[in-house]
């Protein structure tokens, strides 16, 4: 009780408060918890709201354009033909490029933390890839114009190309705005999630498991791969599919440093489009109805994307983890 | 027999060396981008960040000089705005979930929060730009904070409900002994003992939001000039960079850079400011 006063209270203002309080009264207890609940219930509504403006926002193309949309590759404003295959295809490509470089590198990172690492390095390094997660895309996007694209054309694309240039991945000519270049930007953007995620799984895993395969007699690196590992493989994944949904969904960083251009190719060299980018960059100058809507309908196609990737994340990771996981994606 | 199973254990223990050598060197690699975009910031940035930069609004291309002091008062003008909504909305939701809901609604709400979450920023662009802009047949700063206040309410929603559930039982218990009511325990007593918490929680959602430019690009739009009326066009830090980083022009280059290491500097001192402050209870779950 004294700490609760101590805490709480002044000792000017105790003598005031059972005056002000008193007495209790029904009717601001209900309808504090109606408020309270119309407030969480938002969240709800958003998702009821999004999902309804978004296709509101796109009956005209759907019904124009029907499951085409999904798979013709032309984006034509002034013939008013619209097709959203190079930029799903691009999300997709961008996102998995992104991925391919960023699992490992966070997996690895999140193993470090938790298994490896000198406990004085594990607080400051959190911090550090806690301050990488805070800068903001558009800056992300600023040094990828201004410092990566001109190094990734000078050195690593020339390189890969005289190494790999015999497969249609890595031909033709390399301008530096490219899919690689975005995918390279996204894995940047989806690292921290990734390994901040996989560090709480990894925390998770009982350290039971770790000691039976110590008294077996395994080393470090064994006890990681067999007992902690394998058992937070689900949870791993989870954390794999949550950086997807963002990879997916990441706009002005790509938009900046992937070229802009509706196409589909083989060579990861040639420029390409995101879903988000091409809302971003055109969406304020869909100058007709139809292109607006072709605009929301791709809207719609990303909404419909990260919300799925999402829900399988979180499900993934529901069942592996209890609040922690939950806390790192914040 | 003792020979090949000593060989076999000193295999396996250069095995895991490596294995933590190569652990290492991803750590490094991941905060790698961090410290080459900060390297790059501050040696680009850091000579066009004077006097001039925070006083005076942008020139016209080709007149050297000029600053974003509209755009560094647009971005404080939109996050007013935003944390109008957001933080009312956030925290009393947060409270929900913290003190009424039964297990399943708060695990129901949790999760469309957590779903939420992961929705692209470019997309409340888009339904600020249905809901608002078309409404008004404007660009506004009111339809910029609305998109970046509905990005808050579920980073706010989360951080409160934990740092509410840290205030001990023992608390609410003796509140309502004393005779008062529910709500009022929650108000003064729970709200109050954790709103350093709370408003810690509020500040990184405001951090996190405060770089954001996808949901600006067609609800507040940008501004050369002062916003003298919250229902036009206003000028946002993040989105003038964005504007002069592709541009043409190597002054509006520069000035991007030193718009960038004004707002990244901003950012990252919220963050350890934060950090630093909360105690390692709160830091913790935030």
């Amino acid at each position: 009780m004294q700490i609760l006063r101590s805490a709480v209270f002044g000792p000017a203002e105790r003598n005031g408060i059972a005056q002000q309080m008193s007495p209790p009264s029904r009717f601001g207890d209900k309808a504090f918890e109606w408020l309270t609940l119309a407030m969480g219930l938002t969240v709800v509504a958003l998702v009821a709201i999004v999902g309804w403006q978004l296709a509101r926002g796109s009956s005209l193309a759907i019904d124009r354009f029907g499951f085409h949309f999904l798979a013709t590759s032309t984006w034509d404003p002034v013939a008013e033909n619209f097709g959203a295959l190079p930029f799903i295809y691009g999300t997709l490509v961008s996102s998995l490029i992104a991925l391919l470089l960023a699992v490992p590198l966070s997996i690895a990172t999140a193993v470090y933390l938790t298994e490896l690492a000198p406990l004085w390095i594990r607080q400051p390094l959190v911090s550090l890839i806690e301050m990488l997660a805070a800068i903001p895309s558009v800056i992300l996007g600023l040094w990828g114009i201004f410092v990566m694209i001109p190094w990734l054309r000078d050195y690593p694309f020339p390189l890969l190309r005289r190494l790999f240039g015999w497969t249609p991945l890595f031909s033709g000519p390399v301008y530096g705005v490219s899919m690689l270049a975005g995918g390279i930007i996204i894995a940047v953007m989806i690292l921290p999630i990734i390994t901040s995620v996989s560090r709480e799984i990894l925390r998770s895993v009982p350290n039971l498991q770790r000691e039976a395969a110590y008294a077996l007699g395994a080393t470090r690196w064994e006890v990681t791969r067999i007992a902690v590992l394998s058992y937070a493989r689900k949870g791993l994944f989870g954390a794999v599919i949550l950086g997807l949904g963002r990879a997916l969904g990441e706009t002005m960083a790509v938009t900046m440093v992937i070229g802009n251009t509706p196409q589909i190719r083989a060579s990861l060299f040639a420029p390409g489009y995101t879903l988000a980018s091409v809302i971003a960059n055109e969406f304020s100058e869909a100058t007709t109805d139809i292109y607006l809507q072709a605009l929301f309908e791709i809207g719609l196609v990303l909404f419909g994307i990260t919300i799925l990737t999402n829900l399988v994340a979180r499900l993934l990771l529901k069942t592996m983890a209890g609040a922690g996981t939950t806390r790192a994606v914040q | 027999m003792t020979m090949s199973s000593s060989n076999n254990h000193r295999w396996r223990k250069a095995k895991s060396a490596f294995a933590s050598a190569l652990a290492f060197v991803a750590a490094l690699l991941v905060i790698a981008p961090l410290g080459l975009v900060l390297f790059h910031l501050i040696r680009s940035g850091a000579s066009s960040v004077n006097w001039d930069f925070f006083t005076n609004l942008p020139t016209p291309v080709g007149v050297v000089g000029g600053g974003m002091v509209n755009a560094i008062v647009g971005s404080f003008e939109l996050l007013a705005l935003a944390a109008l909504i957001g933080v009312p909305v956030g925290v009393l939701g947060g409270v929900y979930l913290a003190e009424y809901g039964s297990a399943r609604a708060n695990a129901m709400l949790r999760f469309v929060a957590d779903v939420l979450n992961g929705v692209p920023s470019i997309i409340w662009g888009v339904i600020v730009y249905g809901l608002v802009v078309l409404r008004f047949k404007s660009f506004s700063a009111y339809a910029g904070g609305l998109a970046l206040g509905l990005m808050m309410i579920p980073l706010i929603m989360r951080t409160s409900e934990e740092v509410l559930l840290l205030v001990p039982t023992g608390y609410r218990e003796a509140s309502l002994a004393l005779g008062i009511s529910r709500w009022q325990t929650i108000v003064h007593i729970v709200m109050k003992t954790a709103s350093k918490g709370i408003v810690t929680g509020i500040l990184l959602a405001l951090a996190r939001v405060a770089g954001e430019t996808a949901p600006l690009l067609f609800t507040a739009f940008g501004n050369r000039f002062w916003n003298h009326n919250l229902s036009e066009p206003i000028a946002a830090l993040p989105l003038q960079i964005f504007t002069y980083a592709i541009s043409p022009y190597d002054d509006w280059h520069r000035q991007a850079w030193a718009g960038a290491l004004v707002l990244v500097v901003t950012i990252l001192f919220i963050n350890i400011l934060v950090r630093f402050l909360t105690r390692e209870r709160i830091a913790r779950v935030l």
